[in-house]
């Protein structure tokens, strides 16, 4: 097992501007492991591997794969010498089928009949190998997350990967689904296969791992036998100091405040709702569990005012709802964070200050008469890049150009500043490092105990059951009962998030 | 090769790339001049001295500039607002007809009342025909490019058919031609005896109204966050609809104003020849300026000299008045790469 390594990165560096996004990094993978990345957001891990797998060019630094040198800055050198990358974002044709994806780009262009049944019968070979289940003739639109990501595993297989990177690949998967993920990882290394696995989770780096890279802020700051440490060490290495994880104090439930009735939807990025009832309460944060694509997108959109229901009624403080908008909902005391920072939550090529008003720009303290008062919408945005510790060069300065912490801190900020009754959080630590999750974490269970009524949205099960004093669970559009805080096991709540509902199904949905 | 973007550009860079483009503009173009076997320093020399070498080549350059203001304002704000607005000849068009209406009305107004009363009038109507392509966009998601391309030959041979009927001047010989506006609809000369008119004025005027609107109001706010992300701006309450509906309101109005003074301030009365494509020039003005309402001034003189400078080149050199077509489609293609250049760098491996 120790013999030459399989890839050697040697003292890659790469600037963008001023930052150093990757800082002379050296290391090897040796044949049959799993090497884990772990890192803060930001702190290079994907450069790298874009870098090795040729989407960029690194300024200093060589790539050696096999004891060859790789090309750089060419994607096909890196399939060639077999480096096959499953990304955090699919890359499929929804509208094709799986052997379709699969052999897409390695087929010539007048393909003979006789190759697609020699394809079909590699990619039903390389599925039971690995324990990688999924019907190569179904079309990819109607596959669930999980089996989309074994769509992709397959595809680089298929392209006789030996090196496989993984980019954060457990974020959108159910507890079942990563277990079977880990299972197929373990059949790959067996088979001689080298695996990169990019994360932030400490307990998923410390199961699957044989060694653990840390990075931060470029440089790569640790190196260790994943036996020999422990995930107090690791976290620590990360960020460069103790994390002190938000402390939840026993919340004090107080009226409702936001509540619907029956409430069904069309649906949007995935299964629409279908009667569902649900009722916020001051003082306390509700987790929203569930796999995504059911039906949390449409619950988040219509608590935003997005979108409308299509039967049911929204009451806010008992009040009922009729005329239901962004506006209403911003009038009403409802504050969004959404899950789409980039495309939803900020306007890119829009200014820091622009940004910030946004949701208040008609108000009297930043316009009157139809002109806007670019003064105090400055000293508000001054305000927010002081009180929330944003790292920006002014507030003049594009959205855009911001670290996904550093938006989403303006975007808590722009929300939580009129001291909202109800906050609507939807996957607000999606992709954010070790300390600004605990930022948002601190944040949220501030503005609980000041008595707002929290929604918090998340596929991360671990953030709901730190977060949530009552946790309810959404599959295929439904809500199960709501539970206290440690009234149900993860085991459980991976069975709601499954669509089971205590009946056990042999396929997952 | 790739592109990374960069950091927002600096006041230099943002004044230096349009400079850069048509430098490049230049050199492409002069390919052609040599082709047609001229020297391209004399012809672009030429062509300087046609736009601006006197005062009579200045003026010229000014008065064919004035409708590319209110064109490439016109645009401007409508490409701010990510509403693809083709149809600004058509609305030029409709302001001309409303012009010619109202002022050969015999009205008992005196100047200082039927000017500003034609002028509202004339924005109303091209407001509403823009209105048309922005409802079908947004109750339908029917393309305004299409819509608002195809209108202009609507509008164009119903003008050909109010000259060759209600509108016809009775003493116009059978030429499809509108009576003259009486005088108190005319715009007044800048310098007695000499074409500039008053409409010159009114576009400037126009350029900085927009420019305030754009950078200091409610309404410029929401249109600029409309174009740069609709779905965002959806989520932060801003009404997307609505404001695009108030931008196809002042951008159909803009490009009236461009037939308004083009008949009231030049030409005196409504003709098929009353615009040789300002409305689509105007897309090109638009775009040099980067959709910058001050910059429109400065990019539709620069347009404006081009094409009455390469008339006067023409006649001196043997090089076709075409020229100027090429030179501003050059310009415009130089600009987008500019463009381009200073939102991203380019890496080679």
């Amino acid at each position: 097992m120790s013999s030459d390594p399989v890839l050697r990165l040697s003292r890659i560096s790469k600037r963008f501007g001023p930052l150093r996004a990757n800082d002379a990094i050296s290391f090897d993978l040796k044949r049959g492991e799993v090497v884990a990345l772990l890192g803060e957001n930001g702190a290079g891990k994907t450069t790298l591997m874009n870098i090795l797998f040729g989407h960029y060019v690194a300024d200093e630094g060589t790539v050696e794969a096999f004891g060859r040198p790789l090309a750089p800055g060419d994607p096909r050198a890196a399939l060639d010498a077999g480096i096959g990358m499953v990304h955090q974002h699919f890359t499929l044709a929804d509208n094709m089928t799986v052997q379709e994806n699969i052999a897409l780009g390695t087929e010539r262009l007048w393909r003979l009949r006789l190759d697609r049944t020699a394809a079909r019968r590699r990619i039903a070979q390389l599925s039971a190998d690995f324990g990688l289940a999924v019907d190569p003739t179904a079309t990819v639109s109607t596959l669930s997350v999980g089996e989309r990501q074994r769509v992709e595993i397959l595809k680089a297989l298929y392209r006789e990967a030996r090196i496989l990177i993984l980019d954060e690949p457990t974020a959108v998967l159910t507890p079942a689904e990563t277990d079977a993920l880990f299972r197929t990882l373990k059949l790959l290394v067996a088979k001689g296969l080298s695996i990169i696995f990019i994360s932030h989770k400490l307990h998923e780096v410390m199961a699957v791992s044989d060694r653990v890279l840390v990075l931060r802020s470029g440089r790569l700051v640790g190196e260790r036998e994943t036996g020999a440490t422990d995930r107090r060490e690791l976290a620590a290495l990360m960020v460069g100091q103790e994390v002190r994880p938000a402390e939840a104090s026993p919340a004090k439930p107080g009226a409702p405040l936001l509540t619907l009735e029956r409430v069904s939807t069309l649906p949007y990025n995935g299964a629409g709702l279908d009667a569902v009832s649900l009722t916020l309460a001051a003082g306390e944060i509700t987790g929203l569990a569930g796999v995504s694509g059911n039906g949390q997108a449409a619950l988040a959109a219509l608590i935003a005012g997005i979108r409308r229901p299509t039967d049911g009624t929204i009451s806010i403080a008992g009040q009922d709802m009729a005329d239901w908008s962004p506006r209403a909902a911003l009038a009403h005391g409802v504050a969004r964070i959404p899950e789409d920072r980039h495309a939803v939550g900020s306007i890119g090529d829009m200014s820091v200050t622009e940004n910030v008003i946004a949701e208040r720009y008609r108000s009297a303290r930043f316009s009157r008469m139809g002109f806007l008062n670019w003064k105090a919408a400055r000293r508000f945005a001054e305000k927010l890049i002081a009180d929330y510790d944003v790292k920006c060069p002014s507030p003049e300065a594009r959205i855009r150009l911001l670290s996904g912490g550093n938006m989403q801190k303006l975007i808590l900020g722009r929300a939580l500043d009129p001291d909202p009754a109800v906050i609507l959080a939807s996957q607000p630590t999606r992709g954010l490092d070790v300390g600004a999750v605990a930022y948002v974490h601190r944040m949220l269970l501030e503005a609980r105990d000041r008595g707002a009524a929290i929604l918090l949205i998340s596929e991360d099960l671990e953030e709901i059951l730190a977060m949530s004093d009552r946790i309810v669970v959404m599959s295929k559009g439904r809500l199960s009962t709501p539970s206290l805080r440690g009234e149900r096991s993860i085991r459980e709540l991976g069975e709601l998030m499954a669509g089971h509902d205590g009946e056990r199904s042999d396929h997952a949905a | 090769m790739r592109l990374e973007p960069k950091p927002a550009p600096s006041l230099a860079i943002t004044l230096l790339f349009p400079l850069a483009a048509i430098a490049a503009t230049l050199a492409l173009t002069s390919i052609l001049v040599l082709a047609a076997g001229a020297s391209p320093l004399s012809v672009f020399h030429l062509v300087a001295k046609g736009a601006a070498g006197s005062q009579f080549a200045l003026l010229e350059t000014l008065t064919r500039a004035t409708p590319l203001i209110f064109t490439g304002l016109s645009i401007a704000v409508a490409f701010r607002a990510r509403l693809w607005n083709i149809g600004a000849e058509a609305q030029l068009y409709i302001g001309g007809v409303v012009t010619v209406v109202l002022g050969t009305a015999a009205l008992p107004l005196p100047s200082i009342v039927l000017i500003p009363v034609i002028m509202a009038a004339v924005m109303a109507a091209g407001a509403l025909l823009l209105l048309g392509p922005a409802v079908l966009k947004t109750r339908f998601g029917v393309d305004e490019v299409v819509t608002t391309l195809l209108i202009n030959f609507i509008v164009l041979l119903f003008v050909s058919m109010l000259l060759e009927g209600v509108l016809k001047d009775p003493m116009g010989l059978g030429w499809p031609q509108s009576q003259k506006v009486v005088a108190e609809a005319q715009l007044p000369r800048l310098i007695q005896g000499k074409r500039l008119h008053y409409g010159f004025v009114i576009a400037l005027a126009a350029a900085v109204v927009v420019w305030v609107v754009m950078k200091k109001t409610v309404l410029g706010y929401e249109m600029r966050a409309v174009g740069h992300n609709p779905e965002g701006a959806r989520f932060v309450g801003i009404p997307v609809n609505r404001t695009l509906m108030k931008t196809a309101l002042l951008s159909g109005g803009l490009a009236a104003l461009a037939g308004f003074s083009e008949v009231s301030g030049l030409k005196g009365n409504l003709t098929l020849d009353l615009s040789p494509g300002y409305g689509y020039t105007g897309i090109v003005v638009a775009m040099l300026a980067m959709l910058n309402p001050l910059g429109v001034i400065a990019s539709a003189i620069f347009v404006a000299g081009i094409f009455v400078g390469a008339d006067a080149m023409s006649r001196a050199a043997r090089v076709p008045s075409y020229i100027a077509d090429v030179m501003v489609a050059t310009a415009l293609l130089t600009m987008v790469v500019a463009i381009l250049l200073t939102r991203f760098r380019i890496r080679w491996r």
